[in-house]
């Protein structure tokens, strides 16, 4: 056993530079400047959202909701701006908005012990259903003339880069300062790997694991708003579409394990590679809706299994995984 | 009393009196006999609204419309909102059924599911109306835009400007479960047979969602920067479409048509900027409008629910740059509420 072990992120990027290579050949326009950052650009969003989760996963949870952090603050700064408010103040109130639900995520989650599946499951209906009934007018919030300028925070290009690809950048540089070169950084990955371990070690892991939703709410925020720029306007809607299965696919896809403790940024970027790949390489073939979840569905089976594979679950992980 | 001091006078006074009798009630005021048993067949009638979800342009629309109008005769308004769930739908309509309302007024989700729910709905005595999605089941009346018509007419303006151009188009569909969607396609490659020179180099499923649609947009256009048109098939989601062609500086080249409810800032706005060149508007406080003429003919008419069937297919309206500035050609939903 010992002989042959390749880690997934290996076989992943195996998998990613096949998948390029075969396209690059037999598909007419695949490997262009142009087209590569589009299929990057295409991705960012999903990438930076798989960033969010991806900080979730290690510190063994998952986070549902992310997508309703993704949808809701963002839609709130655009509703408050139609309705005459000042950019920065509708920024602050939507960012006050994410920093509380994240708390009570984490709150949920770290001291109420509630299995993080079903904390944030109720929670991001709760965020999605306050935004539907209170906050929003309409699903599609638009965009108004008083957000002018903002849209290029996922419009046009930094030195000729698309934006949302610089924000999912940016975005992967802080993430990996954070889980890199922080203490609390240090605390996430070992809570992931033994929360009961951490705990005896003296790691505050509750205040800890109320961060990394914190985070990820943040994070998903950041999402949604680069998001919003890019297609002017916020389809709040989205929460109820299959997003969030395509971040948890990124995630494991990437070899973030789902027992947690493992991985990194890096994983988070060949996962959205691959997704991106995928997805660029289909929308050129001109394959139907169908065949592309089907491709897709298969990929992620593919992913779990060898998941389970190379990630054992051993008489220590299988007692304490949530997921 | 002096006045009819003679005879001769008191005679003439008392025929001039029988034969003015209609003349002198005139002038104390005529009862009109027919809008009493009008306002009794409305009064404190239910009403229910069955959307596929609130919270749209559309929706909300045909809400604050059917409101408005039907409101101050008493009729009482219930709202079950399916969410954008053909289940929960098809629930609110069966427990609809046994609450019997006068009306229902249903979205349909797709052709089949609310068919047979719909006809049932008749045989108990309440009257069914469709709106913009039809079932398989025609009740007493559907009030809605024709998408095959929507279809054709968006593609005639695609295929129209890409006249002497590359007659290279895409198209971006909606979700494919949706028969709006399928119907809408129908109608595009009615008008494509017809025009063999047009190559459609893409045809995909953006789910009504504007972050899809705007990545298959820019694939696309990375692919053919030569295209010359794009056929969306709802504003809401096209704002992505329209984006992705404006990133690629393609503005103005690239011919955008969708369609959608007409609401400003979803359709006139974003054809005033050249986002969307053409987007053919069903112009929902219309809709609302005949929705609502119709449940008052049907409920004063007293005839029985089912016995009778007829359609009212929208008068569409397209939005272009001539006419988007104008007060008729798009609505807001605030003025609509209020």
């Amino acid at each position: 056993m010992k002989r042959f072990r390749f880690n997934q992120q290996e076989i992943v990027f195996a998998v990613f530079a096949l998948l390029f290579l075969v396209f690059s050949i037999f598909l007419r326009g695949f490997l262009t400047a142009d087209n590569m950052l589009t299929l990057l650009q295409n991705v960012a969003v999903l990438g930076i959202l798989g960033l969010a989760m991806a900080i979730v996963v290690i510190g063994r949870g998952i986070d549902i909701s992310l997508i309703a952090a993704l949808a809701v603050p963002p839609g709130l700064v655009l509703q408050m701006v139609q309705n005459g408010h000042s950019l920065p103040a509708s920024l602050l109130a939507a960012v006050l908005l994410t920093i509380a639900f994240g708390l009570i995520n984490g709150w949920l989650i770290a001291y109420a012990e509630v299995p993080s599946l079903f904390a944030t499951l109720a929670t991001g209906l709760l965020l999605a259903g306050l935004g539907q009934t209170a906050l929003f007018q309409l699903d599609v919030v638009q965009w108004s003339p008083g957000m002018d300028g903002f849209e290029r925070l996922g419009q046009g290009t930094i030195l000729g880069i698309p934006t949302s690809i610089v924000m999912f950048a940016l975005a992967c540089i802080a993430v990996s300062f954070l889980l890199r070169q922080t203490r609390w950084g240090a605390y996430i990955y070992a809570i992931g790997d033994n929360p009961y371990a951490a705990r005896v070690t003296g790691i505050p892991s509750r205040p800890i694991i109320v961060l990394q939703y914190v985070v990820a709410a943040l994070i998903g925020c950041f999402a949604g708003l680069v998001m919003a720029a890019s297609v002017n306007s916020m389809p709040t809607r989205i929460f109820n579409s299959t997003l969030i299965y395509d971040v948890i696919l990124v995630v494991v896809l990437g070899g973030i394990g789902l027992s947690g403790g493992r991985g990194g940024v890096l994983n988070v970027v060949i996962g959205t590679l691959v997704i991106g790949t995928m997805l660029n390489g289909m929308t050129i073939m001109d394959i139907s809706y169908a065949g592309q979840n089907l491709i897709k569905g298969v990929v992620l089976l593919l992913a779990v299994i060898t998941d389970s594979f190379l990630n054992p679950r051993n008489e220590e992980t299988a007692q304490q995984g949530d997921i | 009393m002096k006045h009819f001091g003679s005879p001769t006078k008191a005679t003439v006074a008392a025929l001039g009196l029988a034969a003015m009798t209609v003349p002198a009630l005139a002038q104390q005021g005529l009862d009109e006999p027919f809008q009493k048993p009008f306002k009794e067949a409305l009064a404190g009638k239910t009403v229910a609204y069955v959307p596929v979800a609130m919270n749209f342009d559309l929706t909300e629309g045909w809400y604050a419309g059917l409101k408005k109008e039907l409101e101050p005769f008493g009729v009482k308004f219930v709202i079950r909102d399916a969410n954008w769930n053909t289940n929960a739908g098809a629930q609110a309509v069966t427990s609809l059924i046994s609450e019997k309302p006068a009306v229902i007024v249903v979205q349909n989700p797709d052709v089949q599911t609310y068919a047979k729910l719909l006809q049932r709905a008749e045989n108990e005595g309440i009257y069914v109306i469709q709106i913009n999605m039809g079932s398989a089941y025609r009740s007493s009346a559907f009030v809605g835009a024709n998408w095959v018509e929507i279809g054709e007419r968006q593609t005639e303006a695609v295929v129209k400007a890409c006249e002497g151009k590359s007659n290279k188009v895409a198209i971006i569909q909606g979700a494919l479960s949706a028969a709006a969607s399928a119907y809408t396609l129908k109608g595009v490659e009615n008008v494509l047979a017809k025009h063999p020179e047009v190559k459609v180099v893409s045809s995909q499923a953006a789910d009504w969602d504007a972050a899809k649609a705007k990545a298959i947009t820019q694939t696309v256009l990375k692919q053919n920067p030569d295209l010359c048109g794009i056929v969306g098939f709802w504003d809401g989601m096209d704002i992505g479409t329209a984006a992705a062609v404006k990133e690629a500086g393609l503005t103005g080249k690239v011919f955008v048509a969708t369609s959608g409810g007409g609401e400003r800032k979803g359709a006139c706005e974003l054809v005033k900027s050249g986002a969307f060149d053409l987007d053919m508007s069903y112009d929902v406080p219309t809709q609302a409008a005949q929705m609502a003429g119709t449940i008052k003919w049907l409920l004063s008419s007293g005839v029985k629910p089912g016995s009778i069937k007829g359609s009212e297919y929208t008068t569409l309206i397209p939005i272009t740059k001539e006419n988007a500035d104008s007060q008729m050609a798009c609505w807001n939903l605030s003025d609509l509420k209020k």
